[in-house]
């Protein structure tokens, strides 16, 4: 390997010896394509033309009346497919057509990532599959249709507590039996060196594109970024762009499910330990013999037991901060985004800007000028959001 | 009681004529009890040295009869506390060699001295982490010194010359040898390439070799000592004759000791 994939002690290389040339032939690939203008051309055509790039940066000034800051929501929602996922599964799905792959497989929780690499298999004519926990493939039935729609076979994976974490074992492990022909398209800033270093390279885009409209629009930087962090790569997107801007504070909100002090959530940062987990030392959510522990939130791209290892560095060097947010307060403020902006945002979003209300509502933080990573839009969470209303639709 | 080092048993199947036979099964699988019983049998059936698994939730790098093993042990309420326990116990009937098999942030979370120690207490020989690649082993290793454990490392098809060089300088016990590319798990051949695969890495090192993942039948034995190597080891198809006899323990005890008898004797040349 060129690198080891540190983010001061976390991230590294923990995997089966057998995915060993696998990481290092990437590692290869990423590093020569990423600067080459072929490549570079490429993905720039793919983002702007296919996925819709660059998005908005919309100031919300409803909310932003109502709660005394100025509120950006960065409209990573408009994207084609719905989400942020979108720019790393163009710019990874490239890369293994540059390698000479012919397959692509990926894991996915809410769907989003599923979907994002089973359009950008079927555009680049590659075949794909979907490792999905079956609770997720029955809590997210309409993302299932799409993406067998768009050609990708969907894989149920039935062990564990059959959500992404699982998913992403049963990749791994048909990974391990295919690595000629099949890259594996991971979707967060997770897993062994080089996919954190890459996921937030593909993602960076989120984060160039909002320091520049924000110096356009306010001639100023913001005070404070906010977004929700899963595995973390629409935060480390966001994030990337502004962490050298020390004024800026940087805060990941993450899944606090019934409330952090129950069993069931998925606040990795705030509660858990040092611990490795699909292929990198980070923090992660675990038994006190280093079981891995089973997570919940009603936000299935959030219900994730570790997080992408360069967060862990950002907490533990202060750099950025990390906060939970539980169920009902995320359903709260997806009802109020609707209400106030006439924008539907994804549950996991939902978390964002539902840190984003109580963040403004504190004293110290008035009149501050905020930037919420709007991650992704709700159509995919509307049976959810009507079960947990008490609404049938 | 005393253990036998790795090298003493491949020292002496080889005055023997024979191959070394390891079996591999999951400590606590389906319980605690059967376990060690279904251990002790193993040992009772000739076999030259144990690989025992420490159940873990997220097994990336097995196939569905190891995580199923996993999740009996989970369910029969088996936890690393007691797989010391067991290895304790186990280490009192039987003066063979144990590898053990996990992943590493078992070992981790334990405090990776503090791990090791407790392994040498119980009466372990060798550690192989699954998850854990020369790269970032430099403290199991320093680990394993300390308590005069071995380290043994995996070698695929997949691992080049050079690679293989630097794996041999720290491997300790024997190389283990993948003789697929994939997940633990029987398979119906053994994959035609292993040969040479065993002929390259006998070129680069003296130390013992024993072949896994995917070794279920005699022939497979047979092929690959034929081949250069100096030992088998089988996990999954062991490990599914528990699975099947799950409610009749005495058919399940009779298939191990025929199964185990079988694949010993074919390390006879």
């Amino acid at each position: 390997m060129k690198y080891d994939g540190k983010f001061g002690k976390y991230g590294g290389i923990f995997i089966p010896e057998l995915l060993i040339p696998a990481i290092e032939e990437l590692e290869e690939a990423f590093y020569k394509f990423k600067d080459n203008k072929e490549f570079i051309n490429e993905l720039n055509f793919y983002l702007k033309e296919f996925a819709g790039r660059p998005t908005g940066l919309y100031y919300a000034e409803n909310l932003s009346e109502k709660l005394g800051c100025k509120i950006y929501l960065k409209r990573e929602d408009m994207l084609h497919t719905g989400a942020h996922k979108i720019n790393n599964a163009i710019g990874q799905g490239l890369l293994a057509k540059y390698m000479g792959k012919t397959e692509l497989i990926a894991e996915t929780g809410a769907g989003q990532h599923g979907i994002a690499t089973a359009v950008i298999g079927a555009k680049l004519g590659m075949k794909v599959k979907v490792f999905m926990g079956s609770t997720d493939v029955e809590r997210q039935k309409l993302n299932v249709f799409r993406m067998e729609l768009s050609g990708a076979e969907v894989i149920p994976v039935d062990m564990g507590s059959k959500t992404l974490k699982d998913s992403i074992n049963e990749a791994f492990r048909y990974w391990i039996s295919n690595l000629d022909t099949t890259h594996y398209l991971i979707g967060t800033t997770m897993g062994p060196h080089p996919y954190p270093t890459m996921v937030k390279y593909f993602q960076s885009i989120i984060g160039k594109e909002a320091r520049k409209q924000i110096l356009e629009i306010e001639g100023k930087l913001p005070d404070t970024i906010i977004a929700c962090v899963g595995g973390g790569s629409n935060a480390m997107g966001i994030f990337s762009g502004f962490v050298d801007d020390e004024s800026v504070d940087l805060i990941g909100v993450e899944a606090g499910g019934e409330g952090i002090d129950s069993l069931d959530h998925g606040a990795t940062l705030t509660k858990g330990s040092e611990g490795i987990l699909h292929g990198s030392l980070s923090i992660i959510l675990q038994t006190e013999e280093g079981q891995i522990s089973e997570t919940s939130s009603v936000s299935a791209g959030l219900d994730y037991p570790g997080v992408g290892p360069e967060h862990a560095y950002l907490k533990s060097i202060n750099r950025a901060k990390y906060v939970p947010i539980n169920n009902d307060e995320a359903l709260n403020a997806l009802q109020v985004l609707c209400e106030t902006e006439g924008i539907i945002p994804a549950l996991e979003s939902s978390h964002a800007i539902a840190y984003a209300i109580k963040y403004a509502k504190q004293e110290e933080n008035k009149g501050k000028t905020i930037i919420v990573n709007l991650s992704g839009r709700g159509d995919k969470d509307m049976f959810t959001v009507a079960k947990e209303l008490g609404v049938e639709i | 009681m005393n253990k036998l080092s790795y090298s003493e048993i491949f020292k002496k199947s080889k005055e023997n004529n024979e191959g070394v036979f390891i079996p591999f099964i999951v400590a606590g699988d389906p319980d605690y009890d059967t376990s060690l019983k279904i251990a002790k049998n193993l040992v009772d059936n000739g076999v030259d040295a144990l690989e025992i698994g420490f159940p873990f939730s997220d097994p990336v790098a097995d196939g569905p009869s190891v995580q199923n093993a996993d999740l009996r042990a989970f369910d029969s309420g088996m936890t690393i506390e007691k797989c010391f326990k067991f290895i304790k116990e186990l280490r009192e009937y039987t003066d063979k060699p144990f590898g053990l098999l996990l992943y590493y942030n078992i070992v981790y979370k334990h405090g990776i001295d503090e791990f090791y120690r407790k392994l040498k207490e119980s009466g372990v020989n060798a550690v192989l982490i699954a998850d854990l690649p020369p790269e970032e082993a430099d403290d199991a290793i320093e680990a394993a010194n300390n308590n005069s454990l071995e380290q043994i490392f995996i070698v695929s098809q997949a691992t080049d010359n050079e690679r293989l060089k630097k794996i041999t300088k720290i491997v300790g016990g024997f190389i283990y040898i993948a003789s697929v590319m994939g997940t633990t798990g029987a398979r119906n051949k053994v994959e035609h390439n292993t040969t040479e695969l065993i002929k390259r890495i006998r070129e680069h090192t003296e130390i013992p070799l024993c072949v896994g993942f995917g070794i279920s039948k005699p022939e497979h034995v047979k092929e690959v000592l034929n081949a250069g190597a100096d030992g088998a080891i089988v996990g999954s198809a062991l490990i599914n004759i528990i699975a099947d006899n799950i409610e009749n323990h005495d058919v399940m005890f009779r298939e191990i000791s025929d199964y185990i008898q079988i694949m010993k004797e074919a390390t006879r040349m």
